[in-house]
């Protein structure tokens, strides 16, 4: 994890320059392995909503300690149609309704898993979890290591978190930074179906409590799925970055719906400054992956990090911090955050497209950091 | 949980001297002078937990089932006839029961026209009260201007009969400068200074226990105003967010405060898909507020005097003894999908819903009432319908073209002064408009350049 000074990846990844021990070496592996971006031949186009479905069902199917609950989950196949087919597929003791007692059925989710099973628990969003945070925090995250570990939490949290489109500050929060700062919980965000899919299995195997925290803007896009990731046995590691776009110039570290705008921002830079810059899709926010960013970091001597939380104390601070500590010599110029605005998100389109990094707030950053 | 003893346990010390407790703050005065002893040979428990109860040598465990379900209360039936002849028509004028109808109509008018503006893309959101009107209007016609409203979102109704006005329906819809709000809240999420009617939250449940808490701050500000009217806060929600936490966390304790509140559940069988067979078990929604020791009657929401009356009664009963809170639960059916994004035939059948619409709603029932009286027929409904759609539109399309609030607003509200940040940044944005004044076209705001002043 992250936190701990002694335990970093980084750490390690420096006094890797001294002694001859292999980096992790088996999880490196693993990880390259998983991660196969195999072939041409067999890659369909499929949406992140059909991805997360998919990852649901094999687990499902697969493990029957698992089972999903929620509002609105079963009988009407998911607010968002996440859950579309599970029902009439697993039957009502797998896939179960609830009231609308967010405190009420995580609190159930949790006690079920502290029992030993592994619950999926959807919140219609991120934003109606704050009714449960307590649940979600003060036992899902806390209950293994208060028990002095005979009580393991093999639960998943899932919903769509972050903005959508005008539905103003009660509905458009990011809680990337605030799972993320609490020990005893993973948190992972994907960006694209193979993230998706990947990272959702992830979660549910794991044994740990893990934050999926998906996007509402992402569910219908659709996008290239490999060979490999189309089977039930593909899964992405926890903790490991992906670089979406390799580059020399600069590197920017994103997550979530941010991914893909930066990746956009980065053809733009090209096609306009003839500069090429590395986006570093981050994947997992705890564990974080400070390993490929400080690389990436080393080699580029530039860093932007975005995101769409809030800019005081979020996940883009926290990877300046640790460019900072890691990294500091290697910078040429102070590395950047481009976030969310300080306001309660408005409802107006004009002015919440104003407070959310758009892709040329992104490109006239990446500009100005760079003096072109 | 340890914690929290020792909290109270700190917290009991520091008030050893009873008088540091103002007589004002505490429902009963005298607390410590309630002290209960079990007494040797009675009859039944004096712990003080459960104070009056007999002993019994039969084990027998309570069921709802198997008591008779709380009655409905109404006054007409679906045909608009008085039930009960025996009893004097409604203690309400012709004029104002026509205010109620047209007040009905126009937010039915509005749903319907704004739905379709919805799907056609022009707002983000929007949420109708078909089938749940006669519940918004007949309690809002009970309280006074001075009355506080916490509602939900389907209780368009309750604003439109408190005086809120198509342009101010539109201007929050369309968020432009006639918005109170300023164009940052969600579509329907209405709210108004006075009378008051505190902007709706989302998040569900959450505006009861702050009810409770309004109706506090309104009891103690009126106990030091002894002159000044008795007001009481009406807070409305569905049968959905009654199983939230919140719900019963606000029933508790508005009933140990004793807060002069009317709770209106609007129980209309659906919270989205979940039907109430789903959401709780037991006798409704009522049956809860008997147990937290709160007077509770049930009504048909379908009829608008039967609210109206039970409104009156609560709120009279909310202002007495000091205060107390009341719970109605109105029965309805909600004709409406949940919200513009929901499809509700996806889990209950068209034919259903088609039968409510047709055989009872609160607008056809008062209507046939209306009828029955002589006070309406089929050429004023057509030509009330028509004006009224007018109207709607009218102020749809000028919503749409108005301005929009002006530029300072982005700034401003998210603390009560402007932070030197937000400070900084009109003034930048000020220089730029200034240097650059061809480069954007301020038309479109209120004030144009001038409304960062």
């Amino acid at each position: 994890m992250a936190a701990p000074r002694l335990f970093r990846p980084a750490s390690r990844l420096l006094s890797s320059r001294l002694t001859t021990l292999p980096l992790r070496p088996a999880f490196a592996q693993s990880a390259l392995r998983a991660r196969g971006y195999a072939t041409e031949g067999g890659v369909k186009e499929v949406t992140v909503r059909d991805a997360l479905n998919e990852a649901l069902a094999e687990e499902l199917e697969s493990n029957e300690k698992t089972f999903i609950l929620g509002e609105e989950v079963a009988q009407y196949n998911g607010a968002y149609k996440v859950t579309r087919g599970l029902l009439d597929r697993f039957g009502p003791k797998r896939v179960i309704d609830t009231p609308i007692t967010e405190a009420g059925f995580t609190g159930l989710a949790v006690g079920a898993a502290l029992a030993g099973l592994h619950p999926i628990c959807e919140f219609m969003t991120w934003n109606f979890a704050m009714q449960s945070i307590d649940q979600i925090i003060n036992s899902g995250a806390k209950t293994h290591y208060m028990s002095g570990g005979i009580q393991p939490c093999n639960i998943t949290f899932r919903g769509p978190n972050g903005f959508a489109a005008g539905v103003a500050a009660q509905h458009s929060q990011d809680y990337s930074a605030w799972y993320g700062s609490i020990p005893g919980l993973k948190v992972v965000s994907p960006w694209s179906s193979e993230d998706a899919k990947g990272l959702l299995k992830a979660a549910i195997r794991d044994p740990n409590p893990v934050v999926v925290l998906e996007n509402e803007l992402m569910y219908g896009q659709a996008f290239p799925m490999s060979e490999a990731a189309q089977k039930s046995d593909f899964v992405l590691p926890i903790g490991k970055a992906k670089i979406e776009r390799p580059g020399k110039d600069l590197t920017i570290v994103s997550l979530s719906r941010c991914v893909g705008q930066s990746l956009n921002a980065a053809a733009e830079l090209k096609q306009k400054y003839g500069v090429e810059a590395e986006v570093i899709n981050l994947r997992s926010i705890k564990p974080l992956d400070v390993e490929t960013i400080i690389a990436s970091l080393k080699k580029t001597g530039r860093l932007m990090a975005v995101e769409s939380g809030y800019p005081m104390f979020g996940v883009a601070s926290e990877i300046l911090a640790l460019s900072m500590e890691y990294g500091f010599d290697y910078l040429t110029a102070p590395a950047v955050r481009v976030t969310g605005a300080e306001v309660p998100t408005p409802y107006a389109l004009g002015l919440e497209n104003m407070s959310f990094p758009q892709e040329d707030t992104i490109v006239s950053q990446a500009a100005k950091l760079l003096r072109v | 949980m340890s914690s929290r003893a020792l909290l109270l346990r700190s917290w009991r010390a520091t008030r050893s001297s009873p008088r540091a407790v103002t007589p004002l703050l505490t429902g009963s005065a005298r607390r410590w002078g309630s002290s209960i002893s079990q007494r040797p040979g009675s009859d039944r428990v004096l712990f003080p937990g459960a104070v009056n109860s007999k002993f019994t040598t039969e084990m027998s465990f309570l069921k709802g089932s198997d008591l008779p379900a709380i009655p409905t209360y109404r006054v007409i039936d679906s045909d608009g006839e008085l039930v009960d002849k025996s009893r004097g028509p409604p203690d309400v004028s012709d004029e104002e029961v026509l205010t109620w109808y047209k007040n009905m109509l126009t937010v039915s008018i509005m749903d319907v026209v704004m739905f379709e503006a919805q799907r056609q893309g022009r707002l983000s959101f929007y949420m109708v009260s078909a089938g749940e009107e006669g519940i918004a209007v007949g309690s809002a016609a009970a309280l006074t201007p001075d009355d506080v409203v916490f509602a939900q979102y389907r209780e368009a109704a309750v604003f439109q009969q408190r005086g809120f006005t198509l342009k101010n329906f539109m201007g929050q819809l369309f968020a432009n400068c006639n918005d109170t709000g300023k164009g940052r809240n969600m579509p329907v999420h209405y709210g108004q200074n006075y009378p008051r009617m505190h902007t709706i939250s989302s998040p569900l449940a959450t505006q009861i226990p702050q009810a409770a808490g309004a109706a506090y701050a309104l009891k103690m500000q009126d106990l030091q105003d002894p002159n000044r009217e008795r007001r009481i806060v009406a807070c409305y929600f569905g049968e959905g967010a009654a199983s939230e936490g919140d719900f019963h966390a606000a029933l508790n304790i508005a009933a140990t405060r004793s807060c002069p509140v009317v709770f209106i559940c609007r129980n209309n069988g659906f919270a989205i898909s979940t039907p109430t067979l789903e959401q709780y078990r037991g006798d409704g929604i009522a049956s809860r507020g008997v147990g937290y020791g709160i007077d509770t009657i049930r009504v048909d929401g379908n009829d608008v005097f039967a609210v109206n009356e039970a409104m009156k009664e609560a709120r009279r009963r909310a202002l007495s003894d000091g205060g107390r809170p009341v719970l109605i639960e109105a029965m309805s059916y909600r004709v409406s999908h949940h919200s513009t994004s929901d499809d509700s035939f996806a889990y209950r059948a068209r034919v259903e819903v088609e039968d409510w619409k047709r055989r009872d709603n609160p607008i056809i029932r008062l209507r046939k009432w209306l009828e029955n009286k002589g006070l309406w027929n089929e050429d004023l409904e057509q030509e009330t319908r028509d004006s009224m759609r007018k109207a709607v539109l009218k102020e749809f399309s000028e919503a749409e073209r108005e301005k929009k609030p002006p530029l300072r607003e982005a700034f401003t509200d998210v603390y009560e002064e402007l932070t030197e940040e937000a400070k900084a940044q009109m003034k930048e944005l000020k220089r730029i408009l200034e240097t650059y004044p061809d480069e954007y076209d301020l038309r479109p705001y209120k004030d144009g350049a001038k409304g960062l002043d």
